[in-house]
Order: C-alpha cells, then sequence, then structure tokens
C-alpha cells in the first residue's frame, strides 16, 4: 500500500533556540507578526484561533503591562503531545513565549503546567532560570514563570486558566472581553498552546513559506498527533495536515479499527464508512492532536458513557447547560439502555446537546454534543441494545 | 468621558444606544422583555444561569444578554426559534434539578423560577430528576437564615452578595461538575461559620434555596393563648415597607395602618420600637460625649472612634473579622433588645403583669435581630428578654393568613406607654439615620442650640453613597462642656459590611481619624434590611428612604431627647443616662469569633 502520510520534524528537531532569537529581536514586532500570519499558523490546543491575528490584536492594546501564557493544561483525553514537547525541547517552548513577548509586548510570559504533571516542575525549574539568566545577558527584556494547575480540566479554558492563576475558582469568564483585551490580571494577554509557541518559533527561524507549503488552505504545516487506542503504533507523531481518515487508519490502524475519536472526547467519533471522505483538518475534522482508534471489540455504548462520565464531572457547574445537561446526556443514555426511557429520548437527548452547543458559557459544554452526537448518529443500535 | 453611541438592531427594530450597555438593557429599552435568574441589579454580571441568552445574526453562539455588551449594527432576535428552544430547554434543566414541589414551597408565588416556567408552561418532566435526597435537608442550624440546596439553582446570586456586598463569603461554591454545590467553610453549618445572618443572600435568592427561618405559628400560639399578653414592637424601617406586601409603591408610609393589622392579629398591645431608638439616642450620645470627656478631659485611654451598635450583622462581622476593635463598638444594646428588658421590667410593673406570662414579639426589618434575641446575653429582665423575631414579609404573611384587607385599615395610633417617638427615631431606618439623630440631640445637650441645619436635616450624613464622611465644628457650648469649645466632632458612616470593611481597614491602619462611627450591615440601611420586602434593588431602597424622610418631617416631635415618654423613664425608672439600671438592662459586651 502507498503511504500517502507524511511525517515531518519541525517540532522535536534541535534548533539554537538563541539563534534564532538574537535573529528576531532585531526584527520588528510588526514583521514577526506578519510572518506568523503569512504562514498561516492556527492554534494547536483544538480551537484552531489564527495565531498571527491574536498576536496582532495583543499587540494593539494599549497597557502598561502585557502577558504571555504557555496552556500547558494538556487536559483532553487522548492527548498527551505537549507533555512530550515539554521534555524534549522546553528550550523551543520557552524562546517561543519570548518571541510572543516581543511581538506583542510583554515583558513576562507564564507556562501554567496542569498538575498531573508536576513531575516536570523541577526539570522546568532549572530550564526557566538558565533561560532566564540567557534572556538578560542578550539582553532581551522577557522573563518566564511556571505556575502548577490544580487538576480541573476546564483550566485547559483559556479565561478559566487565568482565573485559576489568580487565584479564583477556576470558572470560565464572560466573552468579550478577550484575553486580548483583558486577559491575567486585567491586562492584554496572548495565551498559546505549547505546540503553536514552538511552530511560531520554527516559522521565525525558517521563514513562513516552508510552513505554507505544508498542509492544505485551511491547515497549513503539520501537527504533532497523539495517537492511542487499538493501535499497535501508539506514540507522538508529526504528521502534515490534511491527510484522509483512511489513509491515517491505514498507517496506524490494526487491520480492524472501527472507529476513530479524533480530537479527544470532546471531539467527533468518525465511523468507518466516513474514513475516506473525512479529512483531518479545519476543513473536515480538527483535532488538539489526540486520535484515539477503536476496533471491532469496543461498546460504543462504554465508550460514550466514559466520556459523559468525564464530562458530568469535569463541568465547572458555573452554567446550566453544562452542568444540567451534562448529567441528563449521562442518566439519559443509561435509561435507554435500561428501558426506563424509549429509544426515541435519544432523539431529545440530541436536541438537547444541540442546546449546550450554542448556550454554554465555555467550550467545554460547547463540545459534549460533538462526541454525543456522533457515537449516536453512527451507532444508535449499540446504545439502544 | 463622553459615550460614544452603538447603533443595533433588535427585533428588526433599530436602537442606539451608549457604548457599554448590554443586549438586555437595549432590548428592555424597547420594551422587549428577556427573563433572567442569576442575573441582579445590586450585583456583578455573572451570565451563568443563561435563560437570559439571545440569538445574533451570523453568530454561531447565542450570547447571554445579561453579559455582553452591544456592539455597531449587531442584529439581535429575542424570541427565534433557537432561543425558544434554548430557554425551553434551560428552565426544564433547572427544573430538573430543582425539588419543585411548589405548592408546599414557602416562596410558593414568590418564586422567580416558578415565573419563568409558568410562563413558557413547562409541563411533563421532559427530563431525568436530579435532585439529591441528601440535599433535601435543610440547615436550619442558624436561628436567622434557612438553608435548602434541593432548591438552589445555582446562580450564585448569594455568592455574589455574601462577597461583593458584605464581604463575608460565608456563601462560596464548592467541588465541581455534578457535584457543584454553594456552601460553607468545610460544608460547615450556618451557625458555624462567619455568616453574621444579614439575611441578604435571602432578599436575592431567586428560589426557597434561602428564606429566613420563619416563627409565624409560634406567635399565632401565643396569641391564642389567653394567659399570655403579647406585646409586639415595630422596627422604623417596617412602616415604609410593609405596603409593598400589599402591592403598595416602595416607601409608601403605612405606619397608621400597619399598627391597626396588629390590632387585628390580635397582638395585647402595639407598641414601638422607635421608643427605644429615642432612648437609644439619649444613651449613645451620653456614651460618645463621656468617652469624648474621658479622652480629653481626663487624659484616659479611650476607644474612639465609637462604632454604632443597633446593626446585629454589623455586630457579628467585627466579632469575626475585627475583634481588636470590639471595645470600640458602643455598648448600648440595639433599640429592639432595650426594648425587650424594659417591656418585661418597667412596663409589666406599670400594666400591673406578671413578666412570666408576658411575650415580646418584634417586627424586623432584618434577620439578624432573629439572632440577636437569641444571644445568651440578652436576659437583662431574667427572661429572655425578645421572644420573637419576624420579618416584614412573614408579618405580611401574618396579615394575609388572618384574612385582614390591608389595604382599606383606617389609621390607628401605637399604644402607650411604649408607643411615643420622635423623627429622630424613624430615621434610623435609614443610613444616615442613627448618626443624624445622634447629632440633633447632642449638639443641643452641649451647646443648648438646635443643630445648625435648615429644618434639623442634617443633608451631608444622608444619601446612598457607600461611606460617607461629616464634620461639625463645635461652637459656643454650655458651661459643663467647655472641653468640646471649638473641636471639630468628625463622624463616618457605612452602610453594607463591604463598606464598612473600607472603613474599618481605614480605622485600623490610623488613616482615618473619627469621633464616631455609623455602620449598618445592609445595604442602604435597615430599609435594605435583609428582612424585607422582595425584590431589592438601589431604587426601591431610595423610595424607602425617601419614605422615612417624609415620615420624620411629618412628625411633631424630632428630636429623641424632646420624647415625652423617655423623659418620664429617666425620671421614674432609669434616673439618669449610664446609670445603674441602664447598665443592667440596656447594655451589652461582645466577643471576640473566629474569622471563619
Amino acid at each position: 500500500m502507498e503511504n500517502k502520510i507524511k511525517k515531518v520534524d519541525l517540532i522535536f528537531e534541535k534548533v539554537d533556540h538563541l539563534a534564532i532569537l538574537d535573529k528576531s529581536f532585531k526584527r520588528t514586532s510588526d514583521e514577526i507578526i506578519l510572518d506568523v500570519i503569512d504562514s498561516g499558523l492556527r492554534g494547536r490546543g483544538g480551537a484552531g484561533f489564527p495565531t498571527g491575528l491574536k498576536w496582532k490584536f495583543a499587540k494593539n492594546e494599549e497597557a502598561d503591562q502585557k502577558y504571555v501564557i504557555c496552556n500547558a493544561d494538556e487536559g483532553e483525553p487522548g492527548t498527551f503531545k505537549d507533555r512530550e514537547i515539554l521534555t524534549q525541547v522546553p528550550e523551543k517552548v520557552l524562546a517561543g513565549m519570548a518571541l510572543c513577548g516581543k511581538a506583542i509586548g510583554a515583558t513576562e510570559g507564564y507556562i501554567y503546567l496542569r498538575a498531573e504533571y508536576n513531575f516536570l516542575l523541577p526539570m522546568l525549574h532549572e530550564k526557566m532560570k538558565e533561560f532566564n539568566k540567557q534572556m538578560k545577558e542578550h539582553n532581551f527584556e522577557f522573563t518566564v514563570f511556571v505556575r502548577s494547575g490544580s487538576g480541573a480540566y476546564v483550566c485547559g479554558e483559556e479565561t478559566a486558566l487565568m482565573e485559576s492563576m489568580e487565584g479564583h475558582r477556576g470558572e470560565p469568564r464572560n466573552k468579550p472581553p478577550f484575553p486580548t483585551q483583558h486577559g491575567y490580571l486585567g491586562k492584554p494577554t496572548s495565551i498559546n498552546n505549547v505546540e503553536t509557541l514552538v511552530f511560531a518559533l520554527m516559522i521565525a527561524n525558517l521563514g513562513p513559506q516552508m510552513f505554507k507549503d505544508l498542509g492544505t488552505f485551511d491547515s497549513r504545516g503539520s501537527k504533532v498527533f497523539s495517537i492511542s487506542g487499538d493501535t499497535p503504533k501508539a506514540g507522538i507523531y508529526e504528521l502534515e495536515l490534511g491527510m484522509s481518515l483512511l489513509d491515517f487508519v491505514n498507517e496506524f490502524g490494526d487491520g480492524d479499527t472501527k472507529a476513530v475519536q479524533v480530537g479527544g472526547a470532546s471531539g467527533f467519533c468518525v465511523a468507518r464508512k466516513h474514513f475516506k471522505e473525512t479529512l483531518i483538518g479545519f476543513e473536515g475534522i480538527p483535532t488538539g492532536g489526540s486520535m484515539m482508534l477503536f476496533n471491532s471489540s469496543r461498546s460504543m455504548y462504554n465508550i460514550l458513557h466514559d466520556y459523559l462520565e468525564f464530562f458530568e464531572e469535569e463541568s465547572c457547574g458555573q452554567c446550566t447547560p453544562c452542568r444540567v445537561g451534562c448529567q441528563q446526556l449521562l442518566k439519559g443514555i443509561e435509561s435507554v439502555k435500561k428501558g426506563v426511557k424509549p429509544p426515541p429520548y435519544l432523539e431529545t437527548l440530541q436536541k438537547l446537546s444541540d442546546t449546550m452547543k450554542i448556550a454554554s458559557k465555555c467550550g467545554l459544554g460547547q463540545s459534549v454534543g460533538n462526541p454525543f452526537n456522533s457515537i449516536i448518529n453512527n451507532f444508535r443500535e449499540e446504545i439502544i441494545y | 468621558m463622553s459615550k460614544y453611541k452603538v447603533n443595533l438592531k433588535i427585533n428588526n427594530i433599530a436602537v442606539s444606544v451608549d457604548e457599554g450597555t448590554t443586549i438586555l438593557e437595549a432590548a428592555r429599552k424597547l420594551n422587549f422583555n428577556v427573563p433572567t435568574l442569576c442575573n441582579h441589579d445590586d450585583l456583578c454580571v455573572a451570565g451563568n444561569c443563561r435563560v437570559c441568552v439571545v440569538e445574533q445574526k451570523g453568530a454561531r453562539l447565542l450570547p447571554a444578554s445579561c453579559a455582553t455588551p452591544v456592539s455597531e449594527g449587531m442584529e439581535i432576535m429575542t424570541n427565534s426559534m433557537k432561543v425558544r428552544q434554548a430557554r425551553k430547554h434551560i428552565v426544564e434543566l433547572l427544573l430538573a434539578e430543582h425539588n419543585a414541589d411548589c405548592t408546599k414551597c414557602f416562596k410558593n408565588g414568590h418564586c422567580e423560577l416558578q415565573e419563568i416556567s409558568n410562563e413558557y408552561r413547562i409541563g411533563d418532566h421532559v427530563f431525568i430528576d436530579l435532585v439529591k435526597e441528601k440535599d433535601k435537608v435543610q440547615d436550619i442550624s442558624s436561628p436567622s437564615i434557612a438553608k435548602d440546596d434541593s432548591k438552589c439553582i445555582r446562580c450564585q446570586r448569594c455568592v455574589r452578595t455574601c462577597a461583593q456586598l458584605q464581604h463575608v463569603s460565608a456563601l462560596a461554591v464548592t467541588h465541581k461538575g455534578n457535584e457543584m454545590r454553594i456552601s460553607t467553610f468545610l460544608d460547615k453549618p450556618m451557625n458555624d461559620v462567619v455568616c453574621t445572618n444579614c439575611g441578604q443572600c435571602i432578599n436575592r435568592c431567586p428560589t426557597a434555596a434561602l428564606t429566613e427561618r420563619t416563627y409565624i405559628d409560634q406567635v399565632f400560639d401565643v396569641i391564642y393563648d389567653p394567659n399570655k399578653f403579647v406585646v409586639v414592637q415595630t422596627a422604623p424601617a417596617t412602616r415604609v415597607a410593609i405596603g409593598e406586601e400589599f402591592g403598595l409603591e416602595p416607601g409608601t408610609r403605612v405606619t397608621g395602618k400597619m399598627v391597626a393589622a396588629l390590632r387585628r392579629l390580635g397582638f395585647d398591645k402595639v407598641l414601638d420600637t422607635d421608643f427605644t431608638a429615642d432612648l437609644t439616642i439619649i444613651e449613645e450620645g451620653n456614651e460618645l460625649l463621656r468617652r469624648l470627656k474621658e479622652a480629653l478631659v481626663d487624659g484616659k485611654d479611650v476607644a474612639l472612634p465609637m462604632m454604632t451598635s443597633c446593626s446585629p450583622g454589623w455586630i457579628k462581622f467585627q466579632e469575626h473579622l475585627y475583634p481588636e476593635f470590639l471595645d470600640n463598638l458602643s455598648t448600648c444594646k440595639s433599640p429592639q433588645q432595650m426594648f425587650g428588658p424594659l417591656a418585661k421590667t418597667y412596663y409589666a410593673e406599670k400594666v400591673n403583669k406578671n413578666p412570666a406570662d408576658m411575650i415580646v414579639v418584634s417586627i424586623m426589618p432584618c434577620t439578624a435581630k432573629k439572632f440577636e434575641a437569641d444571644r445568651p446575653e440578652m436576659r437583662g429582665s431574667g427572661y429572655k428578654d425578645v421572644d420573637f423575631v419576624l420579618t416584614t414579609r412573614e408579618l405580611g404573611m401574618m396579615i394575609r393568613q388572618a384574612g385582614i384587607d390591608f389595604n382599606k385599615l383606617d389609621n390607628e395610633g401605637y399604644d402607650s406607654i411604649l408607643g411615643e417617638s420622635t423623627g429622630a427615631a424613624v430615621i434610623f431606618g435609614t443610613t444616615g439615620g442613627v448618626m443624624e439623630a445622634a447629632l440633633r440631640s447632642a449638639y443641643e445637650i452641649v451647646t443648648g442650640r438646635e443643630v445648625p441645619f435648615s429644618n434639623l436635616n442634617i443633608k451631608p450624613v444622608r444619601g446612598m453613597e457607600g461611606v460617607k464622611e461629616a464634620a461639625i465644628k463645635i461652637k459656643d457650648v454650655l458651661p459643663e462642656w467647655k472641653f468640646l469649645e471649638g473641636v471639630e466632632l468628625r463622624v463616618a458612616i457605612a452602610h453594607g459590611l463591604a463598606n464598612a470593611k473600607i472603613l474599618m481597614d481605614r480605622v485600623k491602619d490610623g488613616t482615618a481619624n473619627f469621633h464616631f462611627i455609623e455602620i449598618m450591615a445592609c445595604p442602604s440601611g435597615c430599609i435594605g434590611g435583609g428582612g424585607q420586602p422582595i425584590p431589592t434593588n438601589m431604587e426601591i431602597r431610595k423610595k424607602r428612604a425617601a419614605g422615612i424622610y417624609d415620615e420624620d418631617e411629618h412628625m411633631t416631635l424630632r428630636k429623641s431627647h424632646d420624647n415625652p415618654e423617655v423623659t418620664e423613664i429617666y425620671k421614674s425608672f432609669l434616673h439618669e443616662p449610664l446609670g445603674h439600671r441602664s447598665h443592667d438592662l440596656l447594655h451589652t459586651h461582645y466577643y471576640p469569633r473566629k474569622r471563619h
């Protein structure tokens, strides 16, 4: 079989991060930002907001202080690539933050590290000290700090993350105002995923063209995937965006792949019959990197049940659609399974998940409908019987 | 700063509003109502109940109209298909986690969730009932506030009230997801935490999750008991608010109707807390003058500024948060607690009743008064000085239950004695009132002249500003007050405990230099008390305050020391302010409490 999957090595490639910063700090903010905009880089945490635009918005705000935050609260089930990036190339992450700082006019950067990654703290503190020293030596006005989360999934949501950093309960804020206007401590803040910052650094290093040459029109470049489930090749891979799910499964599946959950628990479930026409990228199904493969031995009811249990517990509980909706979806499929509610009750629940999608306060509640509807649409009989 | 105008369309009608206006405000300007639950005029925006979602043309999400500012060219639909479906879903979800035993509920007919549910005719249980059995157990540990988690819709109005308005944070959000709830420090019972019993949370709770502990049945029981002699006292702020329970405008003065209703309810005597408010002024005014003399003449280390002690929520706040300033609190009991022991001693003797058979009931704008009456030190008469405390709302309920048509009652007057009062007592009901009453008397005691303000209205201490400051120069004093000649008496007033904290922090770090401070626990003072009719907001409280000042202006007597009953009680019973009897019956002491 022809291998249509293209492996790329931008993220983990060792580079002289200080040389890149030396070069970049001689340029203007606008030049740095224009390159990032030109490259087409979109946020690698999953939501896919154009990174250059975010930096431009933050840059255009007038403020006495601005902040860079590196979102390392990698909490999406099935995603583990940021851990690896932080372990392998921490100095590239730090340099990416400094680059962002230079671009938007921030002199302080914070890594928000998920509580479960606290084992990385001693190493990160070492790297941070060394990096801050290097910044001083090179006369770059930028200091990095590391903050540890407390274990809530919702704190990966950018505004909940900032609330958490400020010492408050991790609850998402109302938007607008957006973090680029009113972020950490009320100051303009650019908050970017670990991987995004490293890509930005590589774009500063190699120019936007090499990035544009990869991927598709809407999904430029490559992406680090966390591949897990029923696969003989579980692990972390940097792949060009825009591949079809069929090609992906041919490369990574175990020959018996029934479905792939693209984008983690909050992503979409794609059944075998749709592999061919499903493209991995913003034109098709975007992902923060998580690809979970399921073979025919798996019960889709159990999978959905697990996801809903996760959301029921990890909702911050603040807004009604998410707090109560998650409980209803979970109890609802249990009732249908037990025969307490009739099968058409699933349609009632799907309508509810549509409301959650548009009326919830943050991305958590808004995305519960993704796995719910895609699993039920594809595997309705497995949920009922 | 001049504001930009923003043009938008709501339900296809063009409107131009100030920049920063929310979609909700803009819609209401066009007379489109959008239902809300977590939103409250007095509180910061939360945007968490999502009942107020609307559709924005071109947007994927339905924005919460209470939390989203308008933007140029926006097109909003407040009642589209999508909105209707989402809103119904949200109300259904809230009902699924709400113990909807409406007909048996204390707030039946006064519940905002019930109102919306009724409006949308939410029928059969669409979703699965999620109410936990353990949540159905009410926390009634506090004598003031009952907490019922099974009724809670997690709108966090109480949390914001407790933090933002009161700076107490006895109530906070705990846990997450399906376990998320409003709770206390370590889930302790309400009587065991920093709660000041102010009841502001009750005033803003849309459902019956937070209500006052009610004692209506106990009060009816003693009324019907032929062996009990039941007297009732009414606080100043009740008379401008009880009308709201019967559909009257906030601030409508209904003192005479209230007295008539109380008599019809069967109370043996209808008396007035305003009498002891006047008495408080004499005791507290003399206490202030004594402290000033001790400080200025005797060179003693006296606790100044002196702080008022009428508000039991404020007292408990001070005991928890500023225990090092307990000596600064006036030792005077509150008017309610001065009334109790006097009723069971002086009054009992006058009317020839055995105090053991006497029951004192008070009608208060306040829930903390329930706690205050229960304090162990409030037994100066040898009995529990005040037996039952009812809120303004509970009185409304009693009147309705008894079938009394309140609005048609003719005015009646208070019984004598302990029924006479002055305008100075009435203004205790609003922020700045105690200060104004004290100044009217103290200034005159010291100088022999009335306060130098037109018509006795001391405007600088009035109004709704959070912290007010004023100063009065004392000149041409009477010979015995020589030491006060030329002294500028500096006073400050705070209402709402968040403002109290601002003022107390200044006192603590030495940047405030006052002689006398008035603090009321509730926003706007007692008229905004935790026992007052619901709803509340600044506009309503301003109307009630206007009612209070109107009542004052209509009184024949307007200075506490002119109250003939007060003169009489000193002549025949108390003998002198701050004397032995006063010390036994009218003064108290305070205890430090833990911070949590």
